[in-house]
């Protein structure tokens, strides 16, 4: 395999109701991650499309309406595994280089969530069997509400401790120029905020949101040809897990303890919990942030409430946790917030990440999202 | 460059409405077409592989661990545990609800406590609001509520109700 660098990225605001349209949001930020790495379009060999459904933008096949923003006359394929989305474009991307197919790769995910009427809960209502769970009108925060309830009863969770992730990831967001839900709030205001499905509140949830995210990776020497401060990608894994979520033991990830296990093995990593400096975990919701922490083995089982309490997660911490804000803090165009998470994680490691900027020293980054009916998972290291 | 939109503007422009006309025949497949006829007389069926021992609730034809076809259908109790439970003051097109919907996870027996999968279902249980506030609904044993008049749906079973 052929060692992967990344040389830009670019991102547009995370924003509810954008005036541009869903190729007009990939353009620009296709148009940033050029300008950064240097490059212009025409240098470009392949582009990789990322999108969740196409219901969300109210468009068929997605994949090709977005590939006007870069992919039109190159080598152009669309990645979807849900809401794992994100990095498995930034992955998809990095196969494309490693093979030996393409030299320069432009990644781009984009999401449009704003449009749906009445709203974009009710396009979810078409991922569940038909016929054995559609009929019971579920939506998507139900589930995620009964797997916080497993995840607190195993192990004993309070909420107050499962809010401080929203509370520590909106805070963070205020770093974060492009951040659609930056604020100063308290665990009152988690625990006050109108409750949507028990133990959901609103604060517990991340907004609906429109944007964009892009990426360029390269071979070796082009990276070292463009850049003095190169950022590798040296693990990647992607599992699923069966959908057949009402059978499953929903208090742990373990989708995702066995795409971490891969991408571990790839980049050599032994102890997640000592040699991981920054990481990105996908937080749609704030206990999933937690639940992730465990499924990527930085943390104990049922002990990611503690080491969050203990400060460790936080942007001084020992480990610090979505510094970039998060899905809670940034905006959650889902799609385009998994690689928002990676370019977070590459300007972390690169040193441009202004002041989002985690106080220590950072060699090793993992960022990671998850979707579908609570099995998909993607896992991207990334070292300096 | 990017321009987000108040809420008020979007009063302003033009808005297209349509209802698509997509209706479905699903076919149910032999396994869940099983598990409908089974619902209709008020039993929940399953499938075995006697290979690894895993029973599927709903039922499916092969194993998606051993990879091989499933062995038998097997009549599971309409008994279980409370995996998880939860209150809805939402609908599924974000409207508020004054009254919570609760719904939640059933662990079906046979089904041991450790076990990672296990026949189970997604459905309604009849509990209160307090119940599911104070988790002490979670870990209790419930048994199915059937209808009266069944036609061979999921809806046949009313509610899982504690025992």
């Amino acid at each position: 395999m052929r060692k992967v660098g990344i040389i830009g990225a670019g991102l547009t605001l995370f924003r509810r109701r954008m005036l541009e349209t869903p190729q007009e949001l990939a353009y620009i930020a296709a148009s940033r991650a050029l300008d950064e790495a240097g490059l212009e379009l025409k240098d470009i060999d392949c582009v990789v499309i990322g999108s969740a459904p196409d219901a969300f933008d109210g468009i068929h096949m997605k994949g090709e309406y977005l590939a006007k923003a870069g992919g039109e006359r190159k080598m152009t394929s669309r990645v979807y595994v849900g809401g794992a989305t994100g990095v498995m474009t930034a992955i998809s991307a990095w196969y494309h280089v490693a093979s030996g197919l393409c030299e320069k790769v432009l990644a781009i995910a984009e999401e449009k969530m704003s449009p749906a009427r009445p709203h974009p809960q009710s396009v979810f209502k078409y991922i569940w069997d038909p016929i054995t769970e559609k009929p019971l009108n579920p939506n998507l925060i139900w589930i995620f509400a009964m797997e916080m309830h497993r995840y607190m009863a195993k192990y004993g969770i309070k909420k107050e401790d499962i809010a401080l992730v929203s509370v520590k990831n909106k805070r963070n967001a205020m770093n974060n120029p492009y951040a659609q839900a930056a604020a100063n709030i308290t665990v009152d205001d988690v625990l006050n905020s109108e409750v949507l499905v028990w133990p959901v509140n609103r604060l517990d949830v991340s907004p609906v949101s429109d944007g964009a995210a892009a990426m360029v990776l390269a071979t070796e020497d082009i990276v070292r040809r463009y850049t003095d401060t190169p950022v590798w990608i040296e693990g990647v894994g992607w599992t699923l897990d069966n959908t057949s979520w009402p059978g499953r033991e929903l208090a742990y990830p373990r989708y995702l303890e066995n795409a971490a296990r891969m991408a571990y093995k790839m980049a050599k990593i032994e102890r997640p919990d000592k040699e991981i400096d920054v990481v990105e975990p996908y937080d749609p919701f704030d206990y999933k942030e937690l639940h992730h922490l465990e499924g990527l083995m930085i943390a104990k089982k049922g002990e990611a409430p503690k080491l969050l309490k203990e400060g460790v997660f936080d942007i001084d911490g020992d480990i610090p946790s979505s510094p970039s804000g998060g899905l809670l803090g940034v905006g959650n165009p889902i799609a385009a917030a998994g690689l928002m998470k990676t370019i977070s994680i590459y300007w972390q490691l690169k040193g441009t990440a202004g002041k989002m900027q985690v106080k220590k020293p950072v060699h090793t980054g993992v960022a990671q999202a998850w979707g579908d009916l609570m099995q998909a998972a993607t896992v991207i290291v990334m070292r300096n | 460059m990017e321009t987000p939109l108040k809420k008020e503007e979007l009063k302003e422009p033009i808005t297209i409405s349509y209802k698509p006309y997509a209706k479905y025949e699903y076919s149910a497949g032999q396994s869940i077409s099983r598990y409908l006829e089974g619902l209709k007389e008020g039993k929940i069926i399953g499938r075995k592989c006697n290979k690894c021992g895993r029973v599927y609730v709903p039922p499916k034809m092969y194993c998606e661990d051993c990879f091989k076809p499933t062995d038998e259908w097997v009549e599971v109790k309409d008994e279980g545990i409370v995996e998880t439970a939860v209150a809805s003051f939402i609908s599924w097109t974000r409207e508020r609800l004054e009254e919570p919907g609760i719904v939640g996870t059933i662990r079906l027996f046979p089904s041991k406590e450790n076990d990672y999968v296990f026949p189970g279902v997604f459905h309604r249980i009849c509990c209160s609001y307090d119940e599911v506030r104070n988790m002490s609904i979670i870990g209790k044993r419930v048994k199915a509520v059937w209808r009266s008049e069944r036609k061979g749906d999921i809806d046949d079973i009313e509610c899982f109700k504690v025992i």
